[in-house]
């Protein structure tokens, strides 16, 4: 951990009368992190709540240095945070090339061009012309990583990048995690898949019940059933029944 | 099993039954229309083409105005989710404003033949009182909407309370007069079809709209603004994580909404005359088409706007007489046609 590029400190939030955030608190550097958790466990109210869409009741969030809680996305986004969310939302109205020069506007001379997209996920460069509904799983996701890396922000925020993809594709995630991470961008990756999750960062916080409850490595968890059990729910493939970590279903290329 | 296998099929008759419904109401429409039509103002169309082209130009043209008026109505929905009731008075106001330039321009106030007016004379008043609607627009989108951002029915509320106002201001400045604006000369002359006389300024009405149907299509699909009005309207949450500005994007689009209105409105005087009251007529015509072309879908106002256009020049022509006092009803079977099959309309997506 070099340094400290987003610091998170008691961070609360919830819809109404329910709390679903109850005061988290972590710190990370220019590095990948996980946050592992179950189904329900305030995983993407804590993405929705960094990236402002969700207002914290309580808490502080410093973007190398600097409050970000309670400010709107754009400014959230603009100060550096760039945003992959559940369920990639694309915009089924712009094609392909649209959703990146949409964004194109200021990235001329930095890392993240549309170019430099394209060169990453050469798949997406031969669906240019394809709306972002008419894509596969895997497009999609490429293209949400993608038109977030345009933002040229300094910490790519994930909410479960692997779901409903094949591994094949998972794959490809990782790399370009990796890829992100040894050129100086640091990722902050939330799953609710074991395998994924450990493949994309070494360092794994646990969430549970709106907290985070502990902080583990990816060998460790790895290696454990036991923390596995404890904190996702399912352990090894003896007991997979009750929280199935990893749905065959719906499963697309 | 057996019983189940009925019920399904009957399931599936009551589902198939707007789909099957619609393509025969349109056939028999269509050949009421073409053969049949007796008792009717206009005789059937084998029978008479010359009527049938005037009364099919007819939809088309008034379609045009439709189209342009409807499309501003629809680009604010579609990005905002505002229901701008006060959509008709922008239309009423630029109508009224752009008569009054006209007759300062021409220099008289009553008489004008289309001889005195030149296409400047014509088009001045048109960008000028197009573009003071756009600017109340705005206004009143920065100052009354933009705080109500999302909440639907307190914006709705807000437009109607100004539109009531803005109906009573313009009747005091105005009059309760109705007033019409004149073609320039050189489009008003009539030119022969199938032995009928048609007036070149609905033609001319026609190519306005056309060209801002193009100039609406290339500005949301070619530019970077438009790319981004288009996302918005997908996921506008979505489009503020990415980092960008939708306040600017949100005005912008008001404006843009407005002049709509503001220049459907100069049209409409121009074709039809506004007075007191038009100001409802207009943003009923405008939800018509908007509901059957898909709330906040252009493609679907341009549906949407020859539907209705073709219903409303057609009913009155090829209804029995005695009904003709009727043919208004004709549009909101259209609607309830429409909605039916397609119940977010044309080009519409649920929320």
């Amino acid at each position: 951990m070099t340094g400290t590029l987003l610091e998170v400190r008691g961070l609360s939030a919830g819809y109404g009368e329910s709390q679903v955030l109850d005061g988290v608190s972590f710190g990370m550097g220019v590095e990948a992190v996980g946050i592992l958790g179950r189904n329900g466990m305030g995983k993407t109210t804590l993405c929705a709540t960094l990236m402002g869409l969700v207002r914290p009741s309580a808490g502080e969030v410093l973007l190398t240095g600097q409050r970000i809680d309670g400010k709107s996305p754009e400014h959230i986004a603009r100060s550096g945070i760039s945003y992959v969310p559940q369920g990639r939302r694309l915009f089924p109205s712009l094609t392909v090339d649209e959703h990146l020069a949409m964004l194109a506007k200021g990235t001329k001379g930095k890392r993240w061009t549309p170019k430099a997209v394209y060169e990453l996920f050469p798949r997406l460069a031969d669906r240019k012309g394809s709306s972002g509904g008419a894509l596969s799983g895997g497009e999609q996701q490429m293209l949400a990583v993608g038109r977030a890396l345009l933002l040229n922000g300094s910490l790519v925020l994930m909410d479960e990048p692997s779901e409903g993809l094949a591994p094949t594709i998972v794959d490809v995630l990782v790399e370009a995690v990796h890829h992100l991470v040894s050129e100086g961008t640091a990722v902050l990756v939330v799953e609710q898949k074991l395998r994924a999750a450990t493949a994309m960062a070494e360092r794994q916080l646990i969430m549970v019940s709106g907290r985070i409850q502990a902080e583990s490595t990816a060998s460790e968890l790895l290696a454990n059933p036991d923390l596995q059990r404890r904190y996702l729910g399912v352990g090894s493939a003896v007991d997979a029944g009750e929280h199935p970590l990893e749905p065959q279903q719906n499963r697309t290329v | 099993m057996a019983d189940t296998s009925i019920q399904s099929a009957r399931h599936d008759v009551a589902r198939r039954l707007p789909g099957l419904v619609v393509p025969l109401v349109l056939a028999l429409a269509v050949l009421w229309v073409l053969f049949l039509a007796r008792g009717t103002p206009a005789e059937p169309a084998v029978r008479d083409p010359g009527r049938f082209a005037v009364t099919l130009l007819d939809g088309i043209t008034s379609a045009g105005l439709f189209f342009v008026v409807a499309s501003g109505f629809t680009l604010i929905f579609g990005l905002m989710r505002t229901v701008n009731m006060a959509h008709g008075s922008l239309f009423l106001l630029a109508g009224f404003t752009a008569i009054s330039l006209q007759q300062a321009m021409v220099g008289k106030t009553r008489n004008i033949a289309p001889a005195d007016v030149s296409l400047v004379s014509w088009i001045v008043p048109l960008l000028a009182a197009a573009a003071l609607a756009a600017v109340l627009g705005v206004l009143l989108q920065q100052v009354f909407l933009r705080w109500n951002q999302g909440q639907e029915l307190r914006q709705a509320l807000i437009t109607i309370a100004i539109s009531v106002v803005l109906a009573d201001q313009m009747l005091r400045q105005f009059g309760g007069l109705a007033k019409t604006m004149v073609w320039p000369g050189a489009v008003s002359h009539f030119i022969e079809i199938f032995g009928e006389r048609y007036a070149t300024s609905r033609l001319f009405m026609l190519a306005v709209a056309v060209v801002v149907g193009v100039a609406l299509w290339l500005w949301l699909t070619k530019t970077r603004m438009g790319m981004v009005i288009r996302a918005g309207v997908d996921d506008e949450p979505m489009v503020r994580a990415l980092g960008i500005n939708v306040t600017l994007v949100f005005a912008v689009t008001f404006f843009v909404g407005a002049f709509l209105a503001g220049a459907g409105g100069v049209m409409g005087a121009s074709f039809a005359g506004v007075a007191t009251g038009k100001d409802g007529d207009w943003l009923l015509n405008s939800l018509v088409v908007v509901i059957i072309g898909g709330l906040g879908s252009i493609k679907g106002a341009v549906a949407g706007s020859l539907l209705y256009g073709l219903v409303v020049a057609f009913s009155p022509a090829y209804l029995p007489t005695q009904y003709t006092f009727y043919a208004v009803i004709l549009s909101f079977v259209l609607l309830a046609l429409v909605l039916a099959v397609r119940p977010y309309g044309l080009y519409g997506r649920p929320a």
